[in-house]
């Protein structure tokens, strides 16, 4: 028993210093300020941050659906077909898991920016500007963009467990092929589906290298917080926001993890 | 029978991902090689670009990479006895721990930064050091090891192994270190590649926390792409990619090996 508690003292006391004070000292900073605990109040009454919390919530469940769809009409096709070009298919579509949300910024850029590719070809070939980037629609393709790798892992990993038997029995009684999706492909996929879905919300929710890079105006939650905080120094009220939104995240995490079971993928 | 075309349609839209997922890093890749972004490849290949951001941005880059081998150090030392504790630990209280340790995984990285400057930032000698940067990163990778480490422990029957151990006479402090460390290899090398890769791309906490004099080499990213001209940006990322590439090659094989353990 003593060794356990020496194994963990380097944990307890980092854990301690490093998480749970500062923590503690973020609540008590959001209570600081000239209304007090009433801050809270006013915060989820205030009208700019009620939109930026309703477009932070939007476009974060809006990435979900996407993500979902495109990650599992291609987890289904890569993990019941073998052809050649499948790996390089499954390198591409996992390798953004290691880039930082700035660096999926600036690909968005390149992708819809005022120079980039949509906005190249749109000019030349219809005349009009394709410019999207520094707007809630690229950041819906930047949180888009570093979602479909971490749902596509997790769903293609379900996938290739479910038992193919089922749908064979599906099949030869006559089920068409949608309802062999409907009611036996996504319901064995159904855990996978809630994890990987919960945590590309909450990553979406606190994501904020990507706003920060497309456009410090975007009024998304963490932009909110960060200019709170840096150009109004407005300290209780950004460390409200912060407490408010951890929350919100961690909640969301528990809620899936009970649901699903403890199938999630790293978040990040 | 698969019909024909459920499977086409399944192709177009994998296919359409992986352009939009691939494209632009192409292009960024392209961008920065090339002479001139807006006059296209026609206008040269060059490595000028990858030189200027090595002589504005060299010092990021080092630091990023200190900071990243101090960060795994400390989640290696703190992480891998923690993980063996709480896989023989069990039960309620072992799992409230992990609850409490993988909380930065799920609070937004800004959060958990206003809440370490509301703290510390009056410390200024703590504040202003790289030091500051490094419990960040610490903070949002030690999860990560932890799971990983413990993912290998649940696989192989630890006890057992640690029984036969005991009963040739050998102390606990023995048996972490000649039985479970030497099992754990595979789970502490995903653990070491997952904690690397998360500590150089690491911005969100760390954009926070730096100072002018703590650049991290994702901050001096954000900082090309805002003020630098497209083919440094994109140089820069270069860099970035490789030297990801072969974390991320490493990492997706060493997944690889764990899982065959399991």
């Amino acid at each position: 028993m003593r060794i356990l508690l020496l194994m963990l003292a380097p944990l307890g006391v980092f854990g301690l210093l490093f998480l749970a004070l500062p923590l503690v000292r973020l609540v008590l900073a959001s209570t600081e300020g000239e209304a007090g605990a009433a801050l809270y109040l006013e915060v989820l009454t205030n009208p700019r941050y009620l939109a930026a919390l309703r477009d932070t919530v939007l476009v974060s469940a809006a990435v979900t659906v996407a993500a979902l769809a495109v990650s599992t009409t291609a987890a289904l096709l890569l993990s019941r077909h073998r052809f050649p070009g499948r790996q390089p298919l499954i390198a591409a579509l996992t390798f953004p898991l290691a880039l930082p949300g700035v660096v999926v910024g600036f690909m968005i850029i390149l992708l819809a920016g005022r120079q980039g590719l949509l906005n190249t070809v749109s000019r030349e070939l219809l005349g009009t500007r394709a410019v999207f980037a520094y707007s809630l629609t690229g950041l819906f393709l930047g949180y888009l963009y570093f979602s479909i790798p971490r749902v596509l892992l997790t769903v293609m990993a379900a996938a290739e467990k479910l038992d193919p038997a089922l749908e064979e029995a599906a099949r030869s009684l006559g089920a068409p092929p949608f309802a062999v999706l409907r009611d036996v492909i996504l319901p064995g996929l159904a855990p996978a589906l809630i994890a990987s879905g919960a945590i590309a919300f909450a990553t979406a929710m606190g994501a904020f290298g990507t706003a920060f890079t497309l456009a410090t105006d975007i009024d998304v939650l963490a932009m909110v917080i960060y200019t709170e905080f840096t150009l109004s120094a407005n300290i209780a009220t950004a460390a409200a926001l912060s407490v408010v939104l951890g929350i919100v995240t961690w909640a969301l995490l528990l809620l899936a993890r009970s649901l699903a079971g403890d199938t999630v993928a790293a978040g990040g | 029978m698969r019909s024909r075309p459920i499977f086409a349609l399944q192709l177009g839209v994998t296919l359409l991902a992986a352009a939009f997922l691939i494209v632009p890093a192409v292009m960024s890749i392209l961008a920065g090689v090339t002479e001139n972004y807006f006059r296209g490849l026609s206008s040269g290949l060059t490595l000028k670009w990858v030189g200027e951001v090595w002589r504005l941005y060299a010092d990021s880059i080092w630091l990023s990479l200190r900071i990243a081998l101090a960060c795994l150090l400390l989640t290696l030392v703190i992480g891998v006895p923690a993980a063996w504790a709480l896989t023989k630990l069990r039960g309620p209280l072992a799992r409230a721990i992990e609850e409490v340790v993988a909380l930065p995984v799920a609070i937004p990285g800004l959060a958990l930064a206003l809440a370490l400057l509301q703290l510390y930032g009056g410390f200024s000698e703590f504040r202003l050091s790289w030091l500051f940067i490094l419990v960040g990163h610490v903070l949002y990778t030690l999860p990560f090891m932890i799971r990983a480490v413990m993912a290998v422990f649940a696989v192989i029957d630890l006890e057992a192994m640690e029984e036969s151990a005991a009963s040739l006479g050998a102390t606990p402090w023995q048996r972490f270190w000649t039985v479970a460390v030497p099992n754990a290899v595979p789970g502490i090398l995903a653990g070491s590649l997952t904690v690397v890769t998360l500590s150089v791309g690491e911005f969100n906490l760390t954009w926070m926390l730096h100072t002018p004099l703590t650049k991290t080499l994702p901050v001096g990213l954000a900082d090309s792409y805002a003020s630098m001209r497209l083919e440094i940006a994109s140089a820069y990322t270069l860099v970035f990619f490789v030297m990801i590439a072969p974390l991320l090659a490493a990492m997706q094989l060493a997944a690889a090996r764990a899982g065959r353990v399991q």
